[in-house]
């Protein structure tokens, strides 16, 4: 219990860190996904191609090999961003792989009557996806995408081996100060889950309140 | 992974595909109208991969001395010695922690309430620490080598997981299978062994399959506890500057192999899933769902 | 019968049998030169050799005995840092001062360095963990003692004294010291305490930071940063590497004195490690050491530090 009295900042700065992570690679991780859904049932073929090559590519390659490659290859063409953004840019395009075959599973879901019907009043592919489907498919994937999201929550501990300040890394200046590092990682642990689960039940509340009754 | 979206002459016209009721079949102008966007879309995906290849020319990535050092049996040998490093991980962790979590689904399967309660609890605990934190744990706070380390931690996200497959999947097997085993006199166990799990791990195979793809994935995480694993090597030949540094180069090849390794075992899961599915023994199970893709770790909360 | 035959398992077990034949066939033909591609900057001739003490023993430290009963030493390094630990990836072979002090401490510690060393490369990261779990009983690897650190494990030495500095490219006039830095690029390693010293002591300089000293003297040779700084060891491994293109210029503005990392609890070690630093400063393999390794960057010697008996008491 000291260990976490003591160094309340300390904690509360790793917290934060892993918070702030988190929702930043959310929301760009929500943002190209349901773009590259979007691609990915798009009449044209070239999208559809590029919606399907960013998610092979992505869901194939160990998220650790992304931070490498960009925390390495990105300084090679003078691109010196702060840690936190590349951080950012490899946990958001790597979930945003996963969310997209969240909302592409969701688009399914919808019956066919309603992409039909919204056909038949004569709506582009844009109106029939925007304003039909991904409404009604975003009922569906509520769940899915929580539990994305939660994942991306416990991925986000990679950022602290890249020099970000995160939740997990604060072991590190614990141990320095002579804390017992099995009670450092218990509360690393409680944190973890204290961020987990508000994910969980926010998803849970939101499930409730727009879900698909099933 | 489904690839219905990549075969676009199909897609719109068999009427079974969900995406194709999100548009109609072009007529003459929308035909044209769609040549046009996919010239422009394909434009600007020409333009941008001719972009990067220009900056990668322009910085001499292919240049002759960058990719040198992949030419000598010394260089070479050490990718292979830490391509061999994640691959033992890896096996090493899938056979662990299948069977861990054959033990845990066993047990939150039992008919005894204390044990169904410690199984998930450790299960429900495994699968919502995130796997680093485990690992690391592990590593610094039980002073262990960073191989077992990183098995270790594998093995115990990993093997929660499975267990979550396993146990959905003999509960997921239809009703009447368990009721006439039952009524032809079996005990428990060999409901269990003869009946409820083969039609179980059959349904399941595929997405057994895709969680083991996350495993070998996670073998990357070796790189951050000292490991000399695939990208360990990598990295070493990246920052040589008697090498010329070729980071891009490097990340190239690494990235080839591990994407290569991860679809030939998701092309794998797949295969069993379309083996399985024209299979007799499966006409109890509704095999169809098991969807086979890598999963993101964790997604299964 | 509406299905065709179900493949029984073994062919299954067929089909992954040849993958992994092929597969094998595939490893083995891997063909190419042999030997490694052509090092960069002068090189060091002929290696010093160090005299083995062959009738040492040290029965009161754990860490020696349990090293003599394995019939070798394990001993943490950098395999990241030229001219101080660095390692051949082709040949596998590691060079460096750290490298040679290493080597000459194992001598005095009756291990032969040819054959009774096992070299294992450890990451800055996690240094307190390898000496800590027992994965290494010695490390030499640019080390500074510091007072966080004598908490988690033990040292022995100094056995050199860095300081920071810059490193610029040969044809750079205006940059010849830290008063020099006002408003150009310079860079350094995450999270280290010369990037952080550099923010704090030096406003007006432009702060660069990457994930390792490799991509700041990529980027130097570019001219995409103005400066590399960090201590002058690494520097002057960096410019030995290829002396035409990069120099280290200015005074040491801090003061690194590196030590060995031991075990926290094995006081014997350290204290027989700072007899054989003393020794071996004496006879000159110290300065043979330097020669071979850092000199090679076209700075002479300076002076060996004397070892802080405070560290071991």
């Amino acid at each position: 219990m000291d260990v976490l009295t003591q160094n309340f900042s300390l904690y509360g700065e790793g917290f934060w860190g892993t918070v702030k992570l988190t929702v930043y690679s959310s929301l760009l991780a929500l943002g190209v996904g349901v773009v590259m859904a979007g691609f990915r049932v798009a009449p044209v073929r070239a999208l559809r191609v590029v919606g399907t090559a960013w998610v092979t590519v992505l869901r194939n390659t160990p998220l650790t090999l992304l931070f490498f490659a960009m925390l390495l290859g990105l300084p090679r063409f003078g691109v010196a961003l702060p840690f936190e953004l590349f951080a950012v840019l490899a946990l958001g395009c790597y979930t945003s792989a996963f969310i997209c075959e969240a909302v592409r599973s969701g688009i399914n879901t919808v019956p066919v009557g309603q992409g039909e019907a919204a056909r038949s009043l004569g709506m582009t592919f844009g109106q029939t996806l925007g304003a039909v489907v991904l409404p009604q498919a975003f009922r569906s994937v509520i769940a899915p995408i929580g539990s994305t999201l939660i994942a991306l929550t416990k991925n986000s501990a990679i950022a602290g081996s890249f020099s970000v300040v995160e939740l997990l890394s604060t072991y590190k200046t614990l141990s320095e100060n002579g804390y017992s590092v099995i009670w450092s990682f218990v509360w690393i642990a409680v944190g973890y889950l204290i961020l987990t689960l508000t994910i969980s039940a926010l998803f849970h509340a939101m499930e409730r309140r727009w879900g698909v009754a099933r | 992974m489904s690839l219905t979206a990549l075969s676009p002459k199909r897609a719109p016209r068999t009427g079974q595909d969900a995406p194709s009721a999100l548009y109609d079949i072009p007529g003459p102008r929308a035909r044209a109208r769609h040549l046009v966007y996919g010239i422009v879309a394909a434009l600007a995906l020409l333009a941008l991969v001719a972009w990067v290849i220009h900056l990668l020319v322009d910085t001499g990535q292919f240049a002759y001395v960058k990719w040198r050092p992949f030419g000598y049996v010394g260089v070479q040998e050490l990718l292979l010695r830490g391509l061999g490093n994640t691959l033992k991980a890896f096996a090493l962790a899938a056979v662990l922690a299948l069977a861990l979590g054959a033990v845990l689904a066993t047990g939150r399967l039992s008919e005894h309430r204390p044990v169904r309660w410690v199984s998930t609890l450790l299960v429900e605990f495994f699968r919502a620490m995130p796997v680093l934190v485990m690992i690391f744990f592990v590593f610094v706070a039980l002073e262990v080598q960073p191989l077992p380390a990183l098995v270790t931690g594998l093995t115990l996200y990993n093997g929660s997981v499975l267990a979550e497959v396993f146990r959905s999947g003999v509960v997921s097997v239809d009703r009447g299978q368990r009721e006439a085993a039952y009524a032809l006199g079996m005990r428990k166990t060999q409901v269990m062994t003869y009946v409820l799990v083969p039609q179980a791990v059959r349904a399941m195979l595929p997405t057994i399959i895709s969680q083991l793809v996350v495993a070998l994935k996670d073998t990357s995480l070796g790189f951050l506890i000292t490991y000399e694993e695939f990208l360990h090597a990598g990295r070493l030949i990246a920052i040589n500057m008697d090498y010329t540094m070729p980071f891009i180069p490097v990340v190239i090849v690494i990235s080839a192999v591990y994407i290569g390794l991860c679809m030939l075992l998701s092309w794998f899961a797949n295969w069993v899933a379309r083996r399985e599915r024209g299979n007799l023994k499966n006409e109890a199970v509704p095999v169809g769902r098991a969807e086979a893709a890598p999963t993101m770790p964790g997604t299964r909360m | 019968m509406r299905t065709p035959a179900p493949h029984p398992p073994h062919r299954v077990v067929a089909v992954l049998g040849r993958a992994l034949a092929a597969a094998l066939l595939l490893g083995t033909a891997a063909c190419g030169a042999a030997g490694s591609p052509p090092a960069r900057g002068p090189q060091p001739g002929k290696l010093p050799h160090y005299a083995v003490d062959t009738s040492f023993s040290l029965p009161s430290s754990p860490t020696w005995k349990s090293a003599r009963e394995r019939g070798k030493l394990i001993v943490g390094v950098k395999e990241d840092q030229p001219g101080m630990g660095e390692k051949n990836p082709a040949t596998g072979t590691f060079t460096g001062f750290d490298v040679e002090i290493a080597k000459m401490m194992a001598a005095s510690l009756g291990f032969a360095p040819g054959r009774q060393i096992e070299y294992k490369a450890i990451a800055s990261a996690n240094r307190e963990t390898a000496l800590q779990n027992g994965q290494i009983d010695y490390y030499v690897g640019t080390y500074t003692i510091n007072e966080g650190r004598k908490k988690l494990v033990g040292f022995a030495g100094p056995y050199y004294i860095a300081g920071q500095r810059l490193l610029v490219r040969k044809d750079e006039k205006r940059l010849r010291g830290p008063q020099d830095m006002a408003g150009r690029k310079i860079c350094s390693a995450v999270g280290s305490t010369p990037l952080q010293r550099i923010q704090s002591d030096y406003p007006r300089a432009e702060a660069v930071a990457y994930d390792s000293y490799a991509i700041c003297v990529d980027n130097l040779l570019n001219n995409q940063v103005d400066a590399v700084t960090t201590d002058d060891t690494i520097l002057l491994g960096y410019a030995a590497k290829d002396p035409g293109a990069l120099k280290v210029v200015g005074k040491a503005f801090s003061k690194e004195p590196y030590g060995i990392g031991v075990p926290r609890q094995d006081r014997a070690l350290a204290r027989a490690l700072d007899e054989a630093i003393t020794a071996r400063e004496k006879d000159g393999d110290w300065k043979r050491a330097y020669q071979v390794t850092l000199g090679l960057s076209g700075r002479p010697a300076p002076k060996p530090p004397r070892v802080d008996p405070a560290l071991t008491r």
